[in-house]
């Protein structure tokens, strides 16, 4: 059943991108918002919008009663979840369903088996995708965690079966800090995800991010090639690439061989994210989590095949199987993207919601810039701090900098302070340009270039 | 004694809990030093803290838990 009019169910850039491809396929689009987002651009080009609540994200973008009752009186026959929000909520899913409509995504019960990380590791290791030693499942005993870590060694991470997004995540690097640390993450674990589970990991020290972009339809399944994304602060990723700079030929196919196996497995429907740690010493690869849900990063895998991941996933919601085969996804060139965030890299990435007073947007040959940003808008407090992203796609990865260099010159927004200036600092170092990073090479370097981030003060204006 | 206004310093969420299981920072009438933390803000999923800013007696609380609030709103009244 072809969709119609598709509601989105969230905000910001990602509520724009799925507009634009709804408009490409001719689907009507119905945008939610709350009442801080009456103003936004998805609300401004959006066919229909409907005011589904209060400024809080409690009341209003994760209110599914609300968001279902928007659908039904707007006639709309699909809803899109973005990212973030209800994306990875199987009950959703499955109340979106039972109400007679398409959830663009997968099936409740494959985002309730991903979002276990415990059984998610089970489904890997059963479709024989290595997966970081550690615990087989949820560790049932102090007794038992503590003869496993005898085997692995140390350094390990103890994290919540129902954490994820590196939430509830604690290093121990040896077995006195083990013994104090358990009782510790367990009451976490309990008071925040209201479930005491844990598991053990070793910590494989610097590793590299990388993940698998893959579609389904759940009867097939292909690849669209991996991204790279070690460039994180506080466990958030703000740069990412695709193809990654570190993998050779033989291993990248295994790479993403193993990612259509696991997803395969599960009969896997729309897009999806398979994350990996990557050890370029020994060359190993290790499944970390799936992400049931399109990404932030989508853009440099779109850039580097030409397959626009969001259309795709709204035709397969639709019920369209598969429209390429795996020997028909290629890669050509090189992207990047970066995330240009509301914070002030000059002090230590503070917040900083405002009015953009002005704003002028880098075009060219392979410039893409994805955002909820016009000239006069008023960046509300109340949600994460994206507010745009910066893509770039050039013949090769050397190329693709250079572009990305000029593309953040000719950027400007005025009238709060961005990370901008951490991108132009990144692309001129000599690490970034030579690919030498893994996922704790960054703060390490936002330390020792403190002073450097603090010297170019962008115009930094609060709205009154 | 003087009544002064207790104003956030930032757009967002107030909260008057340090988490949603806990009990409130501060009561009406409660005493506080200035260092005294009486709320939060959340500003783009990062929560900054409200301190009194002097000492004195809580009069009453004009934000409820979970408001949105401006920068530079009062969010509570003191007796100094």
């Amino acid at each position: 059943m072809a969709i119609k009019k598709l509601l989105i169910a969230n905000r910001g850039e990602i509520a724009v991108r799925i507009i634009r491809a709804a408009r490409e396929l001719g689907i009507a689009t119905v945008q939610v918002y709350s009442k801080a987002d009456k103003d936004s651009l998805a609300v401004r080009l959006a066919d229909e919008s409907i005011e589904i609540g209060p400024p809080q994200a409690s009341k209003s973008y994760l209110n599914q009663a609300v968001i279902l009752d928007a659908a039904r009186s707007t006639g709309a026959d699909a809803i899109h979840p973005g990212y973030g929000f209800l994306a990875e909520n199987a009950e959703f899913a499955a109340a979106v369903e039972a109400a007679g409509l398409i959830f663009v995504g997968p099936t409740a019960q494959s985002i309730r088996l991903m979002g276990d990380k415990v059984a998610a590791r089970g489904a890997a290791a059963s479709a024989g995708v290595p997966t970081v030693p550690g615990s087989q499942g949820r560790l049932e005993s102090a007794e038992a965690a503590f003869a496993l870590v005898d085997k692995t060694g140390f350094p390990v991470m103890i994290k919540a079966a129902a954490g994820g997004g590196g939430r509830g995540i604690r290093i121990a690097h040896s077995a006195d800090e083990f013994h104090h640390l358990m009782p510790q993450a367990q009451a976490e674990a309990l008071a925040a995800f209201g479930d005491g589970g844990l598991y053990v990991e070793k910590l494989i020290e610097g590793a590299r991010h990388i993940e698998v972009q893959v579609l389904g339809d759940g009867h097939d399944v292909i690849h669209c090639f991996e991204r790279e994304c070690s460039l994180q602060r506080r466990r958030q990723k703000v740069w990412e690439e695709a193809p990654s700079p570190s993998l050779a030929p033989a291993i990248r196919e295994k790479l993403c061989v193993s990612a259509v196996a696991l997803a395969k497995a599960v009969n896997y429907r729309g897009a999806g994210t398979l994350e990996y740690l990557y050890d370029d010493k020994t060359h190993e690869f290790y499944f970390l989590e799936m992400n049931t849900r399109i990404q932030v990063e989508h853009p440099v895998t779109e850039m580097i095949t030409g397959i626009d991941l969001v259309r795709e996933m709204i035709r397969i919601a639709g019920g369209e199987r598969l429209r390429v085969r795996q020997d028909e996804v290629r890669v050509s060139g090189h992207s990047i993207e970066v995330r240009i965030n509301a914070e002030d890299p000059a002090r230590n990435f503070q917040p900083n919601p405002g009015i953009v007073s002005a704003l002028s947007v880098p075009g060219g040959d392979g410039v893409r810039f994805d955002s909820m940003l016009y000239q006069g808008y008023a960046v509300p407090p109340f949600y994460d701090s994206l507010l745009g992203k910066l893509i770039v796609h050039d013949k090769d990865r050397p190329g693709a900098i250079r572009k990305l260099d000029r593309a953040l010159a000719d950027l400007n927004v005025e009238g709060l302070a961005t990370t901008k200036p951490l991108h132009q600092a990144l692309v001129r170092d000599a690490d970034v340009q030579a690919g030498r990073f893994h996922t704790a090479w960054l703060e390490p370097w936002l330390e020792s270039h403190a002073a450097t981030l603090a010297a170019p003060l962008p115009t930094a204006k609060v709205a009154p | 004694m003087a009544t002064q206004q207790i104003f956030s310093p930032l757009p967002g969420i107030f909260y008057r809990k340090p988490a949603p299981d806990k009990p409130v920072y501060k009561n009406d009438g409660d005493v506080v030093a200035d260092s005294d933390t009486i709320g939060l803000i959340e500003v783009m999923k990062s929560f900054n803290e409200v301190k009194a800013g002097a000492a004195g007696k809580i009069l009453r609380f004009l934000a409820e838990n979970e408001e949105p609030v401006m920068a530079g709103q009062p969010i509570a009244e003191i007796d100094i």
